[in-house]
Protein backbone atom coordinates (compact mmCIF):
# COMPACT_ATOMS: atom_id res chain seq x y z
CA UNK A 1 0.00 0.00 0.00
CA UNK A 2 0.84 3.61 -0.84
CA UNK A 3 2.24 5.60 2.01
CA UNK A 4 1.73 8.97 2.28
CA UNK A 5 2.98 10.35 5.78
CA UNK A 6 5.85 8.49 7.57
CA UNK A 7 8.44 9.02 10.54
CA UNK A 8 10.93 7.20 12.23
CA UNK A 9 11.66 7.76 15.66
CA UNK A 10 11.39 11.82 14.90
CA UNK A 11 12.17 13.58 18.10
CA UNK A 12 12.70 17.16 18.51
CA UNK A 13 13.79 18.65 21.75
CA UNK A 14 13.45 22.56 22.92
CA UNK A 15 16.30 23.41 25.36
CA UNK A 16 16.36 19.76 26.32
CA UNK A 17 12.58 19.70 26.46
CA UNK A 18 11.49 16.84 24.10
CA UNK A 19 8.33 18.20 22.61
CA UNK A 20 8.21 14.80 20.32
CA UNK A 21 9.81 11.96 21.41
CA UNK A 22 10.78 9.24 19.24
CA UNK A 23 7.35 9.28 17.18
CA UNK A 24 6.70 6.40 14.84
CA UNK A 25 4.07 7.10 12.69
CA UNK A 26 2.32 5.65 9.29
CA UNK A 27 -0.44 7.46 7.09
CA UNK A 28 -1.35 5.20 3.92
CA UNK A 29 -2.71 7.30 1.06
CA UNK A 30 -6.63 8.28 1.10
CA UNK A 31 -7.19 7.90 4.61
CA UNK A 32 -8.49 10.30 7.13
CA UNK A 33 -6.23 9.94 9.98
CA UNK A 34 -6.81 11.63 13.39
CA UNK A 35 -3.81 13.07 15.76
CA UNK A 36 -5.09 13.11 18.88
CA UNK A 37 -3.65 14.49 22.19
CA UNK A 38 -4.07 16.97 25.26
CA UNK A 39 -2.09 20.68 25.26
CA UNK A 40 1.50 20.50 24.97
CA UNK A 41 1.54 16.60 23.45
CA UNK A 42 3.56 17.74 20.32
CA UNK A 43 0.56 17.73 18.04
CA UNK A 44 1.64 21.04 16.11
CA UNK A 45 5.51 20.46 16.73
CA UNK A 46 4.60 17.51 14.40
CA UNK A 47 3.26 19.29 11.81
CA UNK A 48 5.91 21.66 11.92
CA UNK A 49 8.83 19.24 11.07
CA UNK A 50 6.09 17.50 8.64
CA UNK A 51 5.55 20.95 6.67
CA UNK A 52 9.26 21.84 7.01
CA UNK A 53 9.06 24.87 8.99
CA UNK A 54 10.99 23.25 12.03
CA UNK A 55 13.53 20.93 11.71
CA UNK A 56 13.80 17.72 13.65
CA UNK A 57 16.18 17.25 16.37
CA UNK A 58 16.76 13.58 15.24
CA UNK A 59 15.27 10.90 13.15
CA UNK A 60 13.44 11.41 9.96
CA UNK A 61 10.29 12.02 8.10
CA UNK A 62 8.72 10.98 4.95
CA UNK A 63 5.74 12.62 2.64
CA UNK A 64 5.17 10.78 -0.06
CA UNK A 65 8.34 9.21 -0.07
CA UNK A 66 10.28 12.44 0.03
CA UNK A 67 12.31 13.18 3.03
CA UNK A 68 11.06 16.64 5.03
CA UNK A 69 14.97 17.50 5.59
CA UNK A 70 16.63 16.98 2.47
CA UNK A 71 13.79 16.99 0.16
CA UNK A 72 12.48 19.82 1.43
CA UNK A 73 11.43 21.34 -2.38
CA UNK A 74 10.07 18.41 -3.27
CA UNK A 75 7.66 17.79 0.02
CA UNK A 76 6.70 21.45 -0.44
CA UNK A 77 4.85 20.83 -3.38
CA UNK A 78 2.54 17.52 -2.21
CA UNK A 79 0.67 19.00 0.98
CA UNK A 80 -1.48 21.50 2.09
CA UNK A 81 -1.77 23.30 5.17
CA UNK A 82 -4.37 24.49 7.53
CA UNK A 83 -2.33 26.07 10.64
CA UNK A 84 -3.74 26.06 14.17
CA UNK A 85 -3.34 29.88 14.21
CA UNK A 86 -5.06 32.37 11.78
CA UNK A 87 -2.60 33.00 9.20
CA UNK A 88 -4.43 35.27 6.43
CA UNK A 89 -3.20 38.40 5.75
CA UNK A 90 -5.58 40.49 7.27
CA UNK A 91 -4.73 43.81 5.12
CA UNK A 92 -5.48 41.66 1.73
CA UNK A 93 -9.48 40.77 0.51
CA UNK A 94 -10.23 37.37 0.60
CA UNK A 95 -9.84 36.51 -3.23
CA UNK A 96 -6.25 38.31 -2.06
CA UNK A 97 -5.22 35.87 -0.18
CA UNK A 98 -6.02 32.78 -2.18
CA UNK A 99 -4.68 34.57 -5.34
CA UNK A 100 -0.97 34.79 -3.30
CA UNK A 101 -1.35 31.34 -2.52
CA UNK A 102 -2.12 30.22 -6.19
CA UNK A 103 1.24 32.29 -7.53
CA UNK A 104 3.85 31.12 -5.02
CA UNK A 105 2.32 27.46 -6.40
CA UNK A 106 3.14 28.44 -9.70
CA UNK A 107 -0.52 28.30 -11.44
CA UNK A 108 -1.04 30.41 -14.36
CA UNK A 109 -3.38 33.43 -14.92
CA UNK A 110 -6.24 31.31 -16.24
CA UNK A 111 -5.49 28.56 -13.63
CA UNK A 112 -5.76 30.71 -10.56
CA UNK A 113 -8.86 32.25 -11.93
CA UNK A 114 -10.62 29.15 -12.35
CA UNK A 115 -9.35 27.57 -9.20
CA UNK A 116 -9.78 30.25 -6.90
CA UNK A 117 -13.79 30.49 -7.86
CA UNK A 118 -14.00 27.25 -8.05
CA UNK A 119 -12.67 26.89 -4.50
CA UNK A 120 -14.40 29.83 -2.69
CA UNK A 121 -17.65 27.67 -3.99
CA UNK A 122 -17.04 24.76 -2.54
CA UNK A 123 -16.50 26.70 0.55
CA UNK A 124 -19.43 28.61 -0.09
CA UNK A 125 -18.13 31.86 0.00
CA UNK A 126 -18.19 33.66 -3.30
CA UNK A 127 -20.17 36.31 -2.02
CA UNK A 128 -17.30 37.44 0.54
CA UNK A 129 -14.47 37.45 -2.37
CA UNK A 130 -13.85 40.83 -2.38
CA UNK A 131 -13.85 41.39 1.61
CA UNK A 132 -10.90 42.26 3.34
CA UNK A 133 -9.63 39.28 6.01
CA UNK A 134 -10.45 41.64 8.92
CA UNK A 135 -13.72 42.21 7.82
CA UNK A 136 -15.31 38.32 8.16
CA UNK A 137 -16.20 36.42 11.02
CA UNK A 138 -13.73 33.32 12.33
CA UNK A 139 -15.35 30.64 11.12
CA UNK A 140 -15.29 32.04 7.51
CA UNK A 141 -12.24 32.94 8.09
CA UNK A 142 -11.19 29.43 8.56
CA UNK A 143 -13.11 28.53 5.41
CA UNK A 144 -11.08 30.67 3.54
CA UNK A 145 -7.66 29.00 5.23
CA UNK A 146 -9.33 25.89 3.87
CA UNK A 147 -9.88 27.22 0.43
CA UNK A 148 -6.41 28.26 0.54
CA UNK A 149 -4.62 25.08 1.65
CA UNK A 150 -6.48 23.45 -1.51
CA UNK A 151 -5.90 25.47 -4.53
CA UNK A 152 -2.83 24.12 -5.81
CA UNK A 153 -4.54 20.69 -5.31
CA UNK A 154 -2.14 19.13 -2.94
CA UNK A 155 -1.82 15.23 -2.51
CA UNK A 156 -2.16 15.82 1.23
CA UNK A 157 -4.03 17.72 3.44
CA UNK A 158 -2.95 19.20 6.86
CA UNK A 159 -5.15 20.54 9.11
CA UNK A 160 -4.01 21.77 13.10
CA UNK A 161 -7.12 21.77 14.96
CA UNK A 162 -9.33 22.91 12.16
CA UNK A 163 -12.50 23.57 13.76
CA UNK A 164 -11.44 25.18 17.19
CA UNK A 165 -13.53 28.34 18.47
CA UNK A 166 -16.37 27.36 15.89
CA UNK A 167 -20.00 26.78 16.27
CA UNK A 168 -21.68 23.77 15.79
CA UNK A 169 -22.83 24.88 12.80
CA UNK A 170 -20.00 25.41 11.43
CA UNK A 171 -18.05 23.18 12.43
CA UNK A 172 -20.29 20.52 11.06
CA UNK A 173 -20.03 22.35 7.69
CA UNK A 174 -16.18 22.24 7.81
CA UNK A 175 -16.75 18.72 8.55
CA UNK A 176 -18.88 17.99 5.63
CA UNK A 177 -16.11 20.07 3.48
CA UNK A 178 -12.96 17.42 4.92
CA UNK A 179 -15.54 14.28 4.59
CA UNK A 180 -16.16 15.26 0.40
CA UNK A 181 -12.01 16.00 0.20
CA UNK A 182 -11.19 12.70 1.69
CA UNK A 183 -13.64 11.16 -0.96
CA UNK A 184 -12.01 13.32 -3.70
CA UNK A 185 -8.63 11.54 -3.30
CA UNK A 186 -7.05 13.71 -1.02
CA UNK A 187 -5.11 12.36 2.24
CA UNK A 188 -6.22 13.90 5.56
CA UNK A 189 -3.96 14.46 8.22
CA UNK A 190 -5.44 16.31 11.08
CA UNK A 191 -5.27 16.86 14.94
CA UNK A 192 -8.14 17.70 17.27
CA UNK A 193 -8.46 17.86 20.80
CA UNK A 194 -12.08 17.34 20.28
CA UNK A 195 -12.63 13.52 20.33
CA UNK A 196 -16.25 13.29 18.66
CA UNK A 197 -14.38 15.70 15.82
CA UNK A 198 -11.79 12.16 15.70
CA UNK A 199 -14.57 9.93 16.07
CA UNK A 200 -16.75 11.48 13.19
CA UNK A 201 -14.02 11.95 10.61
CA UNK A 202 -11.11 9.85 10.85
CA UNK A 203 -10.45 5.96 9.87
CA UNK A 204 -7.43 5.57 11.73
CA UNK A 205 -6.77 7.39 14.76
CA UNK A 206 -3.05 7.61 17.11
CA UNK A 207 -3.20 8.95 20.40
CA UNK A 208 -0.09 11.35 21.33
CA UNK A 209 0.77 12.16 24.62
CA UNK A 210 4.07 13.94 25.67
CA UNK A 211 5.67 13.03 22.57
CA UNK A 212 4.40 9.56 21.66
CA UNK A 213 2.32 7.90 20.19
CA UNK A 214 0.81 5.54 22.76
CA UNK A 215 -2.01 4.05 20.73
CA UNK A 216 -3.20 3.82 17.26
CA UNK A 217 -5.64 1.96 15.20
CA UNK A 218 -9.61 2.89 14.17
CA UNK A 219 -11.82 4.00 16.46
CA UNK A 220 -12.97 1.02 16.48
CA UNK A 221 -9.89 -0.76 17.29
CA UNK A 222 -9.24 1.13 19.82
CA UNK A 223 -12.50 1.47 21.67
CA UNK A 224 -12.54 -2.91 21.66
CA UNK A 225 -8.93 -2.83 22.82
CA UNK A 226 -10.21 -1.25 26.16
CA UNK A 227 -13.39 -2.38 26.03
CA UNK A 228 -16.75 -1.84 24.06
CA UNK A 229 -18.92 -1.09 27.26
CA UNK A 230 -18.28 1.16 30.02
CA UNK A 231 -19.58 1.36 33.83
CA UNK A 232 -19.49 4.33 35.30
CA UNK A 233 -19.89 3.64 39.61
CA UNK A 234 -20.78 6.84 41.16
CA UNK A 235 -20.13 7.15 44.78
CA UNK A 236 -21.26 9.44 47.45
CA UNK A 237 -18.34 12.24 46.94
CA UNK A 238 -19.44 11.86 43.40
CA UNK A 239 -16.42 10.36 42.19
CA UNK A 240 -17.01 8.23 39.32
CA UNK A 241 -14.78 5.20 38.66
CA UNK A 242 -15.18 4.22 35.15
CA UNK A 243 -14.64 0.12 34.70
CA UNK A 244 -14.38 -1.14 30.89
CA UNK A 245 -15.67 -4.69 30.08
CA UNK A 246 -15.42 -6.80 26.30
CA UNK A 247 -19.45 -6.25 25.92
CA UNK A 248 -22.43 -5.92 27.83
CA UNK A 249 -23.30 -9.35 29.18
CA UNK A 250 -20.01 -9.30 31.04
CA UNK A 251 -20.60 -5.90 32.23
CA UNK A 252 -24.08 -6.89 33.28
CA UNK A 253 -22.50 -9.61 35.21
CA UNK A 254 -20.55 -7.32 36.98
CA UNK A 255 -22.77 -4.53 37.58
CA UNK A 256 -25.06 -7.99 39.61
CA UNK A 257 -22.38 -8.57 41.87
CA UNK A 258 -22.19 -5.47 43.09
CA UNK A 259 -24.07 -4.57 46.52
CA UNK A 260 -27.49 -3.53 45.83
CA UNK A 261 -26.58 -0.03 48.18
CA UNK A 262 -24.59 0.61 45.12
CA UNK A 263 -25.41 4.24 44.07
CA UNK A 264 -25.76 5.37 40.66
CA UNK A 265 -24.67 2.77 38.16
CA UNK A 266 -24.53 3.60 34.11
CA UNK A 267 -23.80 1.30 31.80
CA UNK A 268 -23.03 2.29 28.40
CA UNK A 269 -21.14 2.02 24.88
CA UNK A 270 -17.17 3.16 25.50
CA UNK A 271 -16.27 6.26 23.56
CA UNK A 272 -13.06 7.53 22.24
CA UNK A 273 -13.03 9.66 25.12
CA UNK A 274 -12.71 6.93 27.28
CA UNK A 275 -9.50 6.02 25.27
CA UNK A 276 -8.14 8.89 25.55
CA UNK A 277 -8.41 9.55 29.23
CA UNK A 278 -7.48 5.59 30.22
CA UNK A 279 -4.34 5.71 28.20
CA UNK A 280 -3.13 9.54 28.63
CA UNK A 281 -4.82 9.80 32.48
CA UNK A 282 -6.52 12.77 32.49
CA UNK A 283 -9.28 14.24 30.89
CA UNK A 284 -9.05 16.94 27.89
CA UNK A 285 -10.10 19.76 28.17
CA UNK A 286 -12.51 22.34 26.13
CA UNK B 1 11.43 31.54 -12.07
CA UNK B 2 13.05 33.49 -9.93
CA UNK B 3 11.43 36.69 -11.22
CA UNK B 4 8.30 35.32 -10.95
CA UNK B 5 7.96 33.94 -7.69
CA UNK B 6 9.90 37.25 -6.14
CA UNK B 7 6.88 39.48 -8.08
CA UNK B 8 4.45 36.86 -6.16
CA UNK B 9 5.46 38.30 -3.25
CA UNK B 10 5.45 41.59 -4.34
CA UNK B 11 2.54 41.51 -5.79
CA UNK B 12 0.66 40.49 -1.99
CA UNK B 13 2.17 43.95 -0.43
CA UNK B 14 1.58 46.03 -3.81
CA UNK B 15 -1.95 45.52 -3.14
CA UNK B 16 -1.87 46.75 0.40
CA UNK B 17 0.13 49.90 -0.78
CA UNK B 18 -2.36 50.61 -3.43
CA UNK B 19 -5.73 50.65 -1.01
CA UNK B 20 -3.46 53.21 1.01
CA UNK B 21 -1.37 55.44 -1.73
CA UNK B 22 -2.85 57.90 -0.42
CA UNK B 23 -2.53 58.44 3.01
CA UNK B 24 0.77 56.62 2.19
CA UNK B 25 1.95 59.84 0.14
CA UNK B 26 1.10 62.17 2.68
CA UNK B 27 2.46 60.56 5.83
CA UNK B 28 5.52 59.46 3.98
CA UNK B 29 6.15 63.41 3.04
CA UNK B 30 5.84 64.87 6.44
CA UNK B 31 9.56 64.32 7.75
CA UNK B 32 11.11 65.24 4.82
CA UNK B 33 9.50 68.12 4.07
CA UNK B 34 9.90 68.92 8.00
CA UNK B 35 13.20 68.66 8.01
CA UNK B 36 13.90 70.62 4.62
CA UNK B 37 11.46 73.72 6.39
CA UNK B 38 13.88 73.53 9.65
CA UNK B 39 17.44 73.28 8.22
CA UNK B 40 16.83 74.11 4.57
CA UNK B 41 15.12 77.53 5.33
CA UNK B 42 15.08 77.94 8.84
CA UNK B 43 18.78 77.39 10.38
CA UNK B 44 20.58 76.81 6.78
CA UNK B 45 19.66 80.90 5.59
CA UNK B 46 22.35 82.66 4.35
CA UNK B 47 25.54 79.50 4.92
CA UNK B 48 27.34 78.06 2.36
CA UNK B 49 28.85 74.52 2.51
CA UNK B 50 31.37 72.97 -0.01
CA UNK B 51 30.64 75.91 -2.59
CA UNK B 52 26.74 74.94 -2.42
CA UNK B 53 24.03 77.27 -1.17
CA UNK B 54 22.87 75.25 2.08
CA UNK B 55 19.59 74.62 0.81
CA UNK B 56 20.78 72.84 -2.48
CA UNK B 57 23.32 70.76 0.14
CA UNK B 58 20.52 69.96 2.58
CA UNK B 59 18.24 68.51 -0.11
CA UNK B 60 19.94 65.42 -1.27
CA UNK B 61 21.15 64.76 1.92
CA UNK B 62 17.12 64.76 3.13
CA UNK B 63 16.22 62.35 -0.21
CA UNK B 64 19.14 60.01 0.87
CA UNK B 65 17.77 59.96 4.49
CA UNK B 66 14.19 58.73 3.34
CA UNK B 67 15.23 56.61 0.93
CA UNK B 68 16.95 54.71 4.08
CA UNK B 69 13.75 55.13 6.46
CA UNK B 70 10.94 54.41 3.36
CA UNK B 71 13.09 51.48 2.40
CA UNK B 72 14.20 50.07 5.76
CA UNK B 73 10.19 50.92 7.08
CA UNK B 74 8.51 49.49 3.68
CA UNK B 75 10.61 45.82 3.55
CA UNK B 76 10.92 45.70 7.80
CA UNK B 77 8.04 46.59 8.65
CA UNK B 78 5.73 44.65 6.18
CA UNK B 79 8.16 41.71 6.99
CA UNK B 80 7.49 42.21 10.77
CA UNK B 81 3.73 42.36 10.31
CA UNK B 82 3.71 38.95 8.62
CA UNK B 83 5.75 37.25 10.28
CA UNK B 84 5.09 37.73 13.81
CA UNK B 85 1.25 39.35 13.62
CA UNK B 86 -0.59 37.90 10.70
CA UNK B 87 2.39 34.82 10.79
CA UNK B 88 0.98 34.53 6.96
CA UNK B 89 5.35 34.35 6.24
CA UNK B 90 4.97 30.98 7.38
CA UNK B 91 2.93 30.46 4.41
CA UNK B 92 5.71 31.55 2.14
CA UNK B 93 7.89 29.39 3.88
CA UNK B 94 6.05 26.49 3.20
CA UNK B 95 5.86 27.66 -0.47
CA UNK B 96 7.70 25.80 -2.83
CA UNK B 97 9.98 28.89 -3.62
CA UNK B 98 13.60 29.52 -2.98
CA UNK B 99 15.18 31.28 -0.26
CA UNK B 100 16.34 34.21 -3.10
CA UNK B 101 13.13 34.53 -3.78
CA UNK B 102 11.35 34.72 -0.79
CA UNK B 103 14.15 37.67 -0.07
CA UNK B 104 14.04 39.38 -2.83
CA UNK B 105 10.38 39.48 -2.71
CA UNK B 106 10.22 41.04 0.41
CA UNK B 107 13.05 43.56 0.08
CA UNK B 108 10.84 44.64 -3.09
CA UNK B 109 8.41 46.32 -1.27
CA UNK B 110 11.11 48.26 0.37
CA UNK B 111 12.64 49.66 -2.76
CA UNK B 112 9.45 50.34 -4.25
CA UNK B 113 8.41 52.51 -1.19
CA UNK B 114 11.59 54.04 -0.83
CA UNK B 115 11.29 55.27 -4.57
CA UNK B 116 8.17 56.26 -4.16
CA UNK B 117 8.76 58.47 -1.02
CA UNK B 118 12.03 59.77 -2.61
CA UNK B 119 11.09 60.79 -5.71
CA UNK B 120 7.67 62.50 -4.34
CA UNK B 121 10.34 64.32 -2.31
CA UNK B 122 12.47 65.62 -4.96
CA UNK B 123 9.27 66.46 -6.94
CA UNK B 124 8.54 69.19 -3.98
CA UNK B 125 12.29 70.18 -4.23
CA UNK B 126 12.30 70.94 -7.37
CA UNK B 127 9.28 72.62 -7.36
CA UNK B 128 10.75 74.95 -4.13
CA UNK B 129 14.55 75.42 -6.39
CA UNK B 130 15.06 74.07 -9.26
CA UNK B 131 18.57 73.63 -9.06
CA UNK B 132 19.23 69.63 -8.78
CA UNK B 133 20.14 67.27 -11.72
CA UNK B 134 18.71 63.90 -12.18
CA UNK B 135 20.52 61.99 -14.02
CA UNK B 136 21.43 58.23 -14.53
CA UNK B 137 23.83 58.43 -11.82
CA UNK B 138 21.61 59.90 -9.57
CA UNK B 139 18.61 57.48 -10.17
CA UNK B 140 21.56 54.67 -10.09
CA UNK B 141 22.99 55.96 -6.48
CA UNK B 142 18.97 56.52 -5.24
CA UNK B 143 18.45 52.75 -6.65
CA UNK B 144 20.80 50.75 -4.50
CA UNK B 145 20.40 53.11 -1.42
CA UNK B 146 16.78 51.80 -0.91
CA UNK B 147 17.95 47.93 -1.89
CA UNK B 148 20.64 48.19 0.60
CA UNK B 149 17.86 49.71 3.49
CA UNK B 150 15.13 47.58 2.02
CA UNK B 151 17.90 44.43 2.56
CA UNK B 152 18.63 46.00 5.75
CA UNK B 153 15.31 45.87 6.74
CA UNK B 154 14.60 42.22 5.77
CA UNK B 155 17.62 41.48 7.89
CA UNK B 156 15.95 43.42 10.92
CA UNK B 157 13.03 41.99 10.67
CA UNK B 158 13.85 38.64 10.29
CA UNK B 159 16.20 38.80 13.49
CA UNK B 160 13.00 40.35 15.44
CA UNK B 161 11.66 38.66 17.91
CA UNK B 162 8.52 41.34 18.73
CA UNK B 163 7.47 44.38 17.92
CA UNK B 164 9.67 46.41 19.60
CA UNK B 165 12.74 44.91 18.78
CA UNK B 166 12.28 46.50 15.08
CA UNK B 167 11.61 50.15 17.21
CA UNK B 168 14.57 49.50 19.07
CA UNK B 169 16.45 48.46 15.67
CA UNK B 170 15.37 51.89 14.68
CA UNK B 171 16.45 53.59 17.32
CA UNK B 172 19.79 52.11 17.79
CA UNK B 173 20.92 51.87 14.50
CA UNK B 174 18.58 54.25 11.93
CA UNK B 175 18.09 57.52 14.32
CA UNK B 176 22.00 58.00 15.09
CA UNK B 177 22.19 57.25 11.07
CA UNK B 178 20.01 60.24 10.44
CA UNK B 179 21.79 62.84 11.99
CA UNK B 180 25.24 61.37 11.49
CA UNK B 181 25.08 59.82 8.26
CA UNK B 182 25.73 63.41 6.04
CA UNK B 183 22.72 64.28 5.71
CA UNK B 184 22.65 68.10 7.26
CA UNK B 185 26.59 68.84 7.66
CA UNK B 186 29.11 68.01 4.85
CA UNK B 187 31.74 65.22 6.19
CA UNK B 188 34.62 66.76 5.31
CA UNK B 189 34.32 69.47 8.03
CA UNK B 190 34.55 67.12 11.14
CA UNK B 191 37.69 65.96 12.51
CA UNK B 192 39.67 62.39 11.31
CA UNK B 193 38.54 60.21 13.81
CA UNK B 194 34.81 61.29 13.44
CA UNK B 195 35.37 60.86 10.15
CA UNK B 196 36.09 57.43 10.27
CA UNK B 197 33.28 56.42 12.43
CA UNK B 198 31.10 58.44 9.47
CA UNK B 199 32.35 56.64 7.27
CA UNK B 200 31.58 53.14 8.49
CA UNK B 201 27.62 54.76 8.25
CA UNK B 202 25.91 53.16 4.64
CA UNK B 203 24.34 56.31 4.94
CA UNK B 204 27.21 58.61 4.71
CA UNK B 205 27.95 56.77 1.25
CA UNK B 206 24.50 57.84 -0.10
CA UNK B 207 24.54 61.20 0.68
CA UNK B 208 27.54 61.51 -0.56
CA UNK B 209 26.34 59.99 -4.07
CA UNK B 210 23.10 61.45 -4.27
CA UNK B 211 24.90 65.01 -3.68
CA UNK B 212 27.33 64.81 -5.90
CA UNK B 213 25.02 63.41 -8.51
CA UNK B 214 22.85 66.71 -7.99
CA UNK B 215 24.85 69.02 -7.75
CA UNK B 216 27.12 67.79 -10.56
CA UNK B 217 30.04 67.42 -8.64
CA UNK B 218 32.91 64.78 -8.90
CA UNK B 219 30.78 61.58 -8.41
CA UNK B 220 32.74 59.54 -5.03
CA UNK B 221 32.80 55.98 -7.30
CA UNK B 222 34.44 54.51 -3.72
CA UNK B 223 31.31 55.79 -1.97
CA UNK B 224 29.04 54.13 -4.46
CA UNK B 225 30.87 50.80 -4.17
CA UNK B 226 30.71 51.09 -0.11
CA UNK B 227 27.07 50.59 -0.49
CA UNK B 228 27.23 48.12 -2.84
CA UNK B 229 28.98 46.24 -0.17
CA UNK B 230 26.94 47.17 2.61
CA UNK B 231 24.36 45.77 0.38
CA UNK B 232 26.24 42.14 -0.13
CA UNK B 233 26.36 42.06 3.77
CA UNK B 234 23.04 42.63 4.39
CA UNK B 235 22.17 40.23 1.57
CA UNK B 236 24.56 37.57 2.96
CA UNK B 237 22.79 38.05 6.09
CA UNK B 238 19.57 37.71 5.59
CA UNK B 239 20.14 34.35 3.88
CA UNK B 240 22.12 32.62 6.91
CA UNK B 241 19.47 34.03 8.92
CA UNK B 242 16.75 32.61 6.50
CA UNK B 243 18.83 29.29 6.70
CA UNK B 244 18.95 29.29 10.97
CA UNK B 245 15.22 30.63 11.03
CA UNK B 246 14.04 26.67 10.51
CA UNK B 247 15.40 25.18 13.59
N1 LIG C 1 9.38 27.12 19.67
C1 LIG C 1 9.31 26.45 20.83
N2 LIG C 1 10.21 26.67 21.80
C2 LIG C 1 10.17 26.00 22.96
N3 LIG C 1 9.24 25.10 23.28
C3 LIG C 1 8.29 24.82 22.37
C4 LIG C 1 8.27 25.49 21.11
N4 LIG C 1 7.22 25.02 20.40
C5 LIG C 1 6.61 24.11 21.20
N5 LIG C 1 7.24 23.99 22.37
C6 LIG C 1 6.87 23.07 23.46
O1 LIG C 1 6.69 21.79 22.92
C7 LIG C 1 5.59 21.12 23.51
C8 LIG C 1 4.64 20.63 22.45
O2 LIG C 1 3.99 21.75 21.87
P1 LIG C 1 2.97 21.63 20.67
O3 LIG C 1 2.61 22.99 20.25
O4 LIG C 1 3.52 20.72 19.65
O5 LIG C 1 1.72 20.93 21.39
P2 LIG C 1 0.26 20.63 20.79
O6 LIG C 1 0.05 19.18 20.93
O7 LIG C 1 0.12 21.22 19.44
O8 LIG C 1 -0.65 21.39 21.84
P3 LIG C 1 -2.03 22.18 21.62
O9 LIG C 1 -3.10 21.15 21.67
O10 LIG C 1 -2.11 23.07 22.80
O11 LIG C 1 -1.94 22.89 20.34
C9 LIG C 1 4.97 22.10 24.50
O12 LIG C 1 5.42 21.75 25.79
C10 LIG C 1 5.53 23.44 24.08
O13 LIG C 1 5.70 24.25 25.20
MG1 LIG D 1 -1.08 22.61 18.62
Amino acid sequence: MHIMIKTEHLTKEYGGQKAVDDLDLQVDLGATFGFLGPNGAGKTTTIRILTTLTRPTSGRAWINGFDVVSESSEVKGEFGIVQQHLSLNRELTVRENLDLHARLHHLDRAERRERIDELLDYVDLLEYADHLIDRISGGMKRRVMIARALIHRPRLLILDEPTVGLDAQTRRRIWDLIRRMNSDGTTVFLTTHYIEEAEALCDRVGIIHQGHIISLGSPLELRRHLGLTTVELRSEGNNTEYRYFPDRTTAAKYVQTLPSSAENIVMRESNLEDVFVELTGRRVCE
Amino acid sequence: MIVMEAYAILWADLMVLKRRIGRYLTTTLISPVLYLVAFGWGLGRGISVDGASYFEFVVPGIIALTAMNSSFNGAGTRLNVDRLYFKSFDECLMAPISHLSLLLGKAMIGVVRGLISSIAFVMVALLISPAFSIGPLFLVSLLLTCLTFAFLGVLAALLARSHEDMATFGSLILLPMTFLGGTFFSVSQVPAALKLVLYALPLTHSSMCLRAAALDQSFPWGSLLAVGCFWLVFFIGCTLVLKRASV
